[in-house]
């Protein structure tokens, strides 16, 4: 079946994320100066002004710390989903990241909830991640 | 570094002319129309002409060049073009006084115009680095905000409606409001979710219009139509942590908002019990709650409980967008509520005026936070 969701459109900078996705591992850059982890990426450390950087996996380990129900449709490709969720969740390394939570429903996620990555593929190219509920969590 | 005593600028700029048109839809006519039609009102309001005018800042008009052109404008000297952003009202009216006081400009035009209704703007949707899990628009920002608020401090959608309660019993009074129908809280509660945990009735309403201001300095605005509204002070802070998200986590902009408040009101020389009435950019209802809390009108996290409780009625403790603001006047970024400021400080709102309104504080709470009291 086709995939009808927004692809990602990957930048200069967002280009290794996905590729990292792709290859099921999420990672997000460091700074090689002062150990700064940080998400969106971007050409700099935005806590030191470094240009060292480098990319590295994180543990796909966080937490909800907010999350909406989207009852508008913004996106064809959700029409089948709404009402579908979107959680801000706080990775374990400290970088946030907007996601999806599946496996649950919305009813059921909830504030501090542990959760962990799961990569969905969406087409060749690009693979989605997103997060379930941590096992035993 | 050493900056200009905030104070030495008091009361040295002034609003000398107000002009807006009807808010609606009006596919007959598009920003420029709407804001040329407001700026001639605004000019009748300060019994100027266009050839008065030597500054001009547009605001969400495509061209400044085809604006100026459109309306015959000569002589202009100052002028700049703001992006769409609704912050961007207050930021016009700084750049415009800084203009005035440093000589660029005599007599500065200020014209918004905004077609989004008839465009159908749905302010969601494209491509953004979000827009893989669907997350887009303005709205689920500060719905995620808003959920957060809730966790941290107890904040009920029900404390919530009351906001929008408020401001619709306001715009049942104005007469160029949108919507005029009041409604209950019970109604807010039944309303449908857009972005839970928010409310079609916690979302502006967007539609056509144009508002324009026409600025002076004090010595100029004493010879003019109507009492000047004197600009008594000023001033913004930035915050751009986070601002992927929107704000930095639990922040819902406090600490910039704070060092507004720190910085306003000493410029001021008038306290928070001295302001009549409170103009709150409201793009969403939370919107209104964060910037109470910023500007200290009440404690942190109680802003619940405060607009529950009728403080922001006309005759509550601080009457709030006695238009009725964003949510039932008409989303026109600010600049209404700024056109409201004057109007209540010349005692010219009929049924909804504030008795003896003398100082009304301006306030936004975006990545750029601003705040302007104007007194009469």
């Amino acid at each position: 079946m086709e995939y009808t969701k927004p692809l990602p459109k990957p930048d200069v900078w967002s280009r290794p994320f996905w590729e990292h996705a792709k290859n099921g591992v999420l990672a997000t850059q460091a700074c090689v100066k002062c150990g700064h982890r940080f998400f969106p990426p971007g050409p700099v450390c935005p806590s030191c002004y470094s240009f060292e950087l480098e990319w590295k996996p994180v543990s796909g380990k966080g937490k909800v710390v907010s999350w909406v129900v989207f009852h508008q449709l913004y996106y064809k490709g959700f029409a089948d989903e709404i009402p579908y969720n979107v959680a801000l969740v706080q990775l374990d390394e400290g970088p946030m990241m907007y996601t999806n939570i599946v496996g649950i429903p919305n009813e059921q996620i909830s504030m501090n909830m542990p959760v962990e990555v799961v990569f969905e593929k969406a087409t060749d190219e690009f693979t989605i991640p997103k997060f379930k509920p941590q096992a035993g969590g | 570094m050493d900056f200009l005593d905030p104070k030495s600028i008091r009361d040295k700029i002034c609003i000398v002319g107000v002009g807006n048109t009807k808010y609606g839809n009006f596919p007959e006519t598009d920003a420029y129309g709407l804001g040329a039609e407001a700026l001639k009102n605004a000019l009748d309001d300060a019994g100027l002409r266009l050839s008065d005018l030597d500054g001009l800042v547009v605001n969400r008009i495509p061209s400044y060049e085809r604006f100026s052109e459109m309306i015959g404008l000569k002589n202009q000297r100052f002028g700049f073009q703001l992006p769409a952003a609704g912050r961007m009202s207050a930021l016009s009216v700084m750049l415009a006084a800084a203009a005035l006081l440093t000589g660029q400009a005599s007599y500065v035009g200020l014209v918004y115009g905004n077609n989004g209704r008839s465009v159908r703007d749905y302010y969601g949707g494209g491509d953004s680095l979000w827009s893989p899990w669907g997350f887009t628009s303005p709205g689920a920002r500060h719905a995620m905000m808003f959920r957060r608020h809730m966790h941290l401090y107890g904040t009920t959608s029900e404390q919530l409606a009351h906001v929008g309660v408020t401001f619709r019993k306001h715009a049942s009074l104005n007469p160029n409001a949108v919507m005029q129908k009041p409604y209950t809280v019970e109604d807010h509660q039944n309303s449908r979710f857009i972005c839970e945990p928010l409310r079609l009735l916690d979302y502006c309403l967007i539609n056509d219009g144009g508002v324009a201001l026409i600025m002076t300095t004090a010595d100029r605005a004493r010879h003019l139509k109507k009492p000047p509204v004197y600009i008594r002070a000023m001033a913004r802070a930035d915050t751009y942590t986070d601002t992927s998200f929107y704000t930095p986590l639990d922040d819902f902009w406090y600490d910039a908002l704070q060092q507004v408040a720190r910085e306003i009101y000493p410029a001021a020389g008038i306290s928070r019990d001295e302001v009549n009435a409170l103009m709150i950019y409201d793009n969403f209802s939370p919107t209104v709650l964060f910037s109470l809390e910023g500007m200290g009108f009440c404690p942190r996290g109680e802003s619940g409980p405060f607009v529950a409780d009728g403080n922001l009625g006309l005759d509550g403790r601080c009457p709030t967008n006695t238009s009725g603001g964003h949510l039932s006047e008409s989303y026109m970024q600010g600049w209404a509520l700024i056109v409201e400021a004057v109007r209540q400080l010349r005692g010219e709102c009929g049924a909804r005026q504030v008795k003896n309104c003398e100082v009304v504080q301006y306030i936004c709470a975006t990545p750029i936070a601003t705040s302007i009291i104007f007194r009469r």
